[in-house]
């Protein structure tokens, strides 16, 4: 607890390049996996394709992903644009799935009645299917950033920084106060990202049956 | 010729088969006259949905054309088509996030009506379906009983005044009170608007109630059409069946 107090300015200086690679990973994971979402939702031959391919990508151990992408050209040039490459591919996952399940689990009847309006395709995608499955979509993304918080941590390994900084820093110095100055904030990081995501889905998911 | 000028609707030798090959539709033939009320009565999988569905191009036809407004179903830009025809169907399917107003706004909306008109147009339509505008705009569809549902999704079909309006079992789903109530009314409004409707059904009563032909539908096939008064007196044998049933009701409910 002490080495926490004493270090504040190194632990907001983790602290914020531990935000810096959730963040940016998170928003290239959603940019990428909503739009494969949708894909999916209307190529559903493409299921065992994307899906599978992005489970396979979960199951490999996160610092042997890390380690895996080093030799790639302009990826591995920097350790943190690595890092948030690696973690966005981590997040896919959940995004891509949610999204799927989102769109293809509203209502037959919501669909068909909407198609038969005239909406145009692109209409049924923002007036009828993105609003509906956002609830779904958010709880994805909500689970990708828990998980993006946590697995963060192991960029320290290939010199990315953020908190894991300490956790590795401490597991080399048999020293638990250390490890603690990168475990409390990377756990009280993912604790408010779960609340504050989860608040919106509520908000979004209130209007609908 | 001069009938021919007169069908809204006109199928000619259409044929519709599944993708796995299984014939839904064969050799049918049917001219749906303008402003008329033509039922299509049949047991479930005969047919009548799917009918319903090569008009407004849900689906397409396999062979032969399906002619609305003399213009073949293929050559119209589908979009066009769709907001031409009004369609109302068992589950309603009002969108659950839209509030009713905005649901029954929906087509005008996408034709890029005038707000002013489009607010006109919303008031009178909810009124014309017995809901006054006021007490139920704001509200959601969760917020509404299954009936009221019905009627909204009425209003919407009917919202951007379209020529042709198409109905699957659209009270199928309601307690028999609301549905002889929301039928009544549905008889007044269709006498009043004077739209080319086609409207599915399995109930005898319904069509003979609601309709100005019945066209009896068997296996993909189109069995023959009636007037309702011709339909009670018909010699075809799935008619006369269809009336010994409605008859023996109304009997044991006498007795």
């Amino acid at each position: 607890m002490n080495f926490l107090l004493t270090h504040k300015h190194e632990v907001a200086m983790l602290t914020g390049e531990h935000l810096w690679l959730v963040g940016i990973s998170m928003l290239l994971a959603v940019a990428a996996g909503v739009p494969l979402g949708i894909l999916l939702a209307r190529k559903p031959k493409l299921k065992t394709i994307i899906l599978g391919s992005t489970n396979i990508i979960q199951t490999v151990p996160s610092l042997a992903l890390f380690g895996l992408l080093l030799p790639l050209p302009w990826l591995g040039a920097r350790a943190d644009r690595l890092a948030i490459f690696a973690l966005a591919l981590y997040a896919l996952l959940p995004v891509v799935r949610n999204t799927y399940v989102g769109i293809t689990g509203i209502s037959a009847p919501v669909r068909e009645a909407a198609v038969a309006m005239g909406l145009t395709s692109g209409q049924l995608l923002w007036q009828v299917e993105l609003p509906l499955a956002s609830p779904v979509i958010l709880a994805g993304i909500r689970v990708a950033t828990v998980i993006t918080i946590g697995v963060a941590t192991i960029a320290a390994a290939i010199g990315a920084g953020g908190l894991g900084e300490f956790i590795f820093r401490g597991i080399a110095m048999v020293d638990n106060g250390v490890i603690l100055a990168g475990a409390i904030p990377a756990a009280l990081m993912a604790l408010l990202a779960d609340f504050m995501l989860g608040g919106i889905e509520k908000l979004l998911a209130r209007r609908q049956y | 010729m001069n009938d021919n000028f007169h069908s809204a609707i006109e199928f000619r030798g259409v044929e519709y088969r599944l993708p796995t090959g299984k014939v839904l539709l064969s050799r049918l033939d049917l001219r749906v006259r303008r402003g008329e009320t033509l039922m299509l009565l049949g047991r479930s999988g005969s047919g009548k949905t799917t009918c319903l569905k090569l008009i407004n191009r849900l689906l397409a036809q396999s062979a032969g054309d399906v002619l609305v407004e003399n213009r073949s179903s293929l050559e119209w830009d589908p979009i066009r088509l769709r907001r031409g025809i009004g369609y109302a169907i068992q589950d309603v399917g009002l969108f659950p996030h839209y509030t009713v107003w905005d649901n029954v706004a929906l087509v005008p909306r996408l034709e890029k009506w005038d707000p002013r008109r489009i607010a006109d147009r919303v008031e009178e339509v909810l009124k014309l379906v017995g809901l006054p505008g006021s007490d139920f705009a704001e509200r959601y569809p969760n917020e509404l009983s299954g009936g009221q549902r019905q009627r909204v999704g009425l209003a919407r079909a009917l919202a951007a005044e379209p020529p042709i309006l198409l109905m699957d079992e659209p009270f199928g789903a309601l307690d028999p009170i609301t549905r002889a109530e929301i039928q009544v009314e549905f008889k007044k409004l269709q006498e009043k608007l004077g739209k080319t409707v086609v409207f599915v059904t399995h109930d005898v009563g319904e069509a003979l109630m609601l309709g100005d032909r019945i066209a009896l539908m068997e296996a993909g096939q189109m069995r023959k059409i009636h007037t309702p008064e011709e339909f009670l007196h018909s010699t075809d044998e799935l008619a006369q069946e269809y009336v010994k049933v409605y008859r023996t009701a109304g009997e044991l409910i006498r007795n």
